[in-house]
């Protein structure tokens, strides 16, 4: 059969490369890494403006690029990617064709124009809106079409994921449930299907508006709705981000999950509660109830953090457990200092995951708590936080998966293999300082999106501690930090795409397959026998443990931190 | 088999959950149960909550009553542009405009009193920013968002501007003067 | 790794489906492995809890005097 043809056999990981989705991953993740060098560009260019010292930036390009720095990395750097692995979860992990590449191709030339429309609507200069177009500021009608077209794109590039899950099914590619990583892909494309449908139920409004077809758009209303948008973008990443970690886990180590039972039903807690959590964003606006916003901001009773908690177990405890079966097993951290740490796939994952519970998830949560969000919100605390999670974690778990991506999927050697090693270390201190430093200048007031917190020449300027100027300076060296860390993921990622050497292996074949029919299961007491008994093995992972208990630790402490600072603020009610 | 294969057991479901793991969820959802009461918890027993309280206004209605209270209890004028600085009784209705690019009007309170703070914008979006305090509170266009502050230290604040709105965003602050009785 | 391309390339020869089905599959693993329901779910909920209710409120929002 003719598209059977269309197969090769991947010699690094035994998975049949349906080629057609190989073209669309490969053209997505080069999307994907343009989108990042720009929004890399402009990070530099608006860290050095908000170092005090520096100030390089006169304020309408300030505000002009940091909405193009916004919307590049945010949305297009990380949905592009994000589709790539879509189709990588469920065409290649499942050893099937992909539904309707033509199809996929439509959506991902749909996300293009959208991406460069919007962009070309920021750098005319009449839409400085911020990532967050908030109405009723205008911006030119191109910004909101630019947007919608994107966000139709990658709607139908979930659906494309969603047809070759079936297809996978009824072609019996596989047998049983998909693999655990797909399930976290699935996930991520629910969220999405969910975000999508919330950007066009205000962002289509709104282009009519800008357009003239409609009076006026409620600025209440648009906040609400957009942040089920915007925030559950977000939430796209974090279950495309420990989707990541478990395969690298996987690649890496072999390593198995601990319980399929457990980490499903941990992303099933994303599905159902991850993005009610839109609220944190809404926590200070006027008209929506405690009640409201008690039960969005906590997820149901914090169940998605519950569910943080468990990957962020389950992953590293994984891995304890496959390097205990090589033979670390001294002391409680034997398994972790063996690990692989010049290996950037792993020291990336690694880090990503670290970053964003530690740094990332703790700050998300004291943030999102009804009434800590007073003494934080709209404060550059706020940045801090997400940058914490959405680039130490997700942006640093992409570049660590890119760099098996690279051989795997584009079937060429990474160059510059000692920089490769470096730049995920140099990204992640640059970020985490970065992130550190903006939460402790947020907690000090300053402002986030703000051009000038000197307030020059205003009689009625705010004069900031100098602490404030201090962690705002060390913020931009981070920031600088990370930005060459960016450049040399880039140019590695470039040079190796163009330049880099051709794997040629002998295990490179086209495979036929007949449609359909995967291997039989193995008998269970085998596999168990095999695998699975390492981890049902009491305190399998006494390391992980050990980390777990010190990360509540820092949780708790922190938590009632912030509320001995917000007892002794101006009583409100 | 590993995370990116399928499970080799066809029915995962009945797996025992390694203890690690089932000790691991329980202390973590004591800590998401507790973390949860604490904001109920809060609304009863703490002193910094926000109320529920909030109006669909208009510009002109809004600046009618920001207008009539500056009238009325009206102390000085401070700057070049003459901004009104306002001392209203305790226990009274505040009214602060948010407009571009300006907090009016200017805001005398005693210390230790209670206030009903109104907070409005007359066209986008801002955010009041009380310095050195660190209050936040979005203000819309269009919803009168009613707070009671009760400012607990006499000094001299600044309320600055920290949602975004436009170009000259980063100009948008206004002084509140916090005095003993 | 390479033993799951050798499995795969057995094909249907490789064993028949029918003689391990012997076991139910609970009723909360039918519901992890059916995307379309799971979208359901995860479209509804926050529809409901974040959106329908959020709109509500801000509609039911009084007029000021």
């Amino acid at each position: 059969m003719a598209l059977n043809r269309m197969f090769r056999a991947c010699p690094m990981t035994g998975l049949k490369v349906h080629e057609p989705t190989e073209a669309l991953i490969k053209a997505n993740a080069v999307a994907a890494v343009v989108s990042l060098a720009v929004g890399g560009v402009l990070a530099l260019l608006i860290t050095l403006t908000r170092w005090p010292a520096v100030h390089l930036l006169p304020p309408d390009w300030f505000y002009l690029l940091l909405t193009a720095h916004g919307l590049n990395m945010l949305i297009y750097w990380i949905i592009f990617f994000e589709v790539a692995i879509l189709y990588f979860g469920s065409s290649l992990l499942l050893g099937c064709r992909l539904a309707t590449p033509r199809v996929a191709w439509f959506a991902f030339w749909l996300m293009v124009l959208g991406a460069l429309m919007n962009n070309y609507a920021v750098f005319r200069g009449d839409s400085s809106v911020m990532f967050t177009s908030y109405v009723p500021m205008p911006a030119h009608p191109t910004f909101y079409l630019g947007l919608i077209l994107f966000a139709v794109g990658a709607l139908i590039a979930c659906f494309v994921f969603f047809g070759t899950l079936v297809i996978a099914k009824e072609e019996r590619t596989y047998n049983g449930s998909v693999p655990l990583v797909t399930f976290g892909a699935l996930t991520a494309a629910i969220i999405a299907v969910f975000t999508i449908a919330s950007g066009a139920i205000i962002l289509i409004p709104t282009f009519m508006w800008s357009i003239g077809l409609v009076d006026s758009v409620d600025s209440l209303m648009y906040r609400t709705i957009y942040w089920a948008f915007g925030h559950s973008a977000q939430q796209i990443n974090v279950s495309a981000h420990v989707a990541v970690w478990y395969t690298v886990a996987a690649i890496i180590f072999g390593a198995k999950p601990m319980s399929e039972k457990v980490s499903r039903m941990a992303f099933l807690l994303y599905i159902l509660f991850i993005t009610i959590a839109s609220a944190h964003h809404l926590l200070t606006d006027p008209g929506l109830t405690s009640n409201w916003k008690i039960l969005n901001t906590s997820y149901a009773i914090y169940l998605a953090v519950l569910a943080s908690m468990v990957h962020g177990l389950t992953v590293p405890g994984a891995i304890e457990v496959a390097q205990r079966k090589k033979g670390y097993t001294r002391g409680l951290f034997e398994w972790l200092r063996k690990a692989p740490w010049g290996n950037p796939v792993f020291s990336g994952m690694f880090m990503s995951l670290v970053g964003f519970g530690f740094l990332g998830g703790i700050s998300g949560v004291i943030l999102g708590t009804e009434q800590l969000n007073i003494i934080m919100h709209n404060t550059i605390y706020v940045p801090g936080h997400f940058h914490a999670t959405v680039v130490i974690g997700t942006t640093l778990a992409f570049m660590a998966i890119t760099y098996f991506v690279l051989p795997a999927i584009f079937r060429r050697e990474v160059s510059f293999t000692k920089m490769a090693q470096w730049q995920p270390y140099i990204f992640g201190i640059g970020m985490t300082m970065l992130a550190l430093f903006m939460m402790g200048a947020g907690t000090l007031g300053v402002p986030r999106r703000h051009w000038d917190i000197s307030f020059s020449g205003n009689p009625m300027g705010y004069e900031f501690p100098g602490a404030a100027y201090l962690m705002m300076g060390l913020a931009s060296i981070g920031g600088v930090l990370a930005v060459v860390g960016g450049a040399m993921y880039v140019l590695i990622v470039v040079h190796s795409v163009f330049l880099g050497k051709r794997i040629e292996t002998p295990g490179f074949e086209r495979v036929r397959m007949r449609e359909g029919y995967a291997p039989a299961m193995q008998p269970s007491g085998v596999a168990l026998q095999a695998h699975g008994s390492a981890a049902h093995h009491a305190w399998a992972a006494p390391g992980t443990f050990t980390l777990a208990v010190v990360f509540l630790a820092s949780f708790i402490l922190y938590y009632f931190v912030n509320w001995k600072y917000l007892a002794t603020v101006w009583p409100l009610k | 088999m590993s995370a990116i294969q399928p499970p080799e057991e066809r029915v995962w479901w009945k797996e025992p959950i390694a203890p690690i793991e089932i000790t691991w969820i329980l202390i973590a959802f004591v800590w998401c149960l507790f973390m949860f009461i604490m904001m109920p918890y809060w609304h009863i027993f703490g002193k910094q909550n926000l109320a529920n309280e909030a109006y669909r206004s208009t510009p002109e209605l809004f600046t009618a009553k920001a207008q009539a209270m500056v009238d009325k209890y009206k102390v000085r004028e401070e700057t070049e542009q003459a901004i009104p600085v306002v001392r209203p009784p305790a226990g009274s209705d505040v009214y602060l405009v948010a407009r571009l690019w300006q907090w009016w009007p200017l805001l005398e309170l005693e210390e230790g009193q209670t206030y009903r703070l109104h907070l409005m914008s007359l066209d986008w979006l801002h955010g009041f920013s009380l310095q050195p305090e660190n209050i936040n509170i979005q203000v819309h266009p269009g919803y009168e968002h009613i707070l009671q502050v009760q400012p607990n230290r006499a000094g001299t604040y600044s309320i600055i501007c920290n949602e975004y709105c436009g170009i000259n965003h980063h100009t948008m602050a206004a002084k509140l003067y916090v005095v003993k009785k | 790794m390479s033993e799951v391309a050798r499995n795969n390339a057995k094909g249907p020869a490789a064993g028949s489906h029918e003689d391990i089905e012997d076991e139910a599959i609970p009723a909360m693993q039918h519901l992890l492995d059916n995307p379309f329901i799971l979208l359901f779910l995860g479209v509804v909920v926050p529809t409901v809890l974040y959106v329908i209710w959020g709109v509500m409120e801000i509609v039911g929002i009084p007029i000021a005097k």
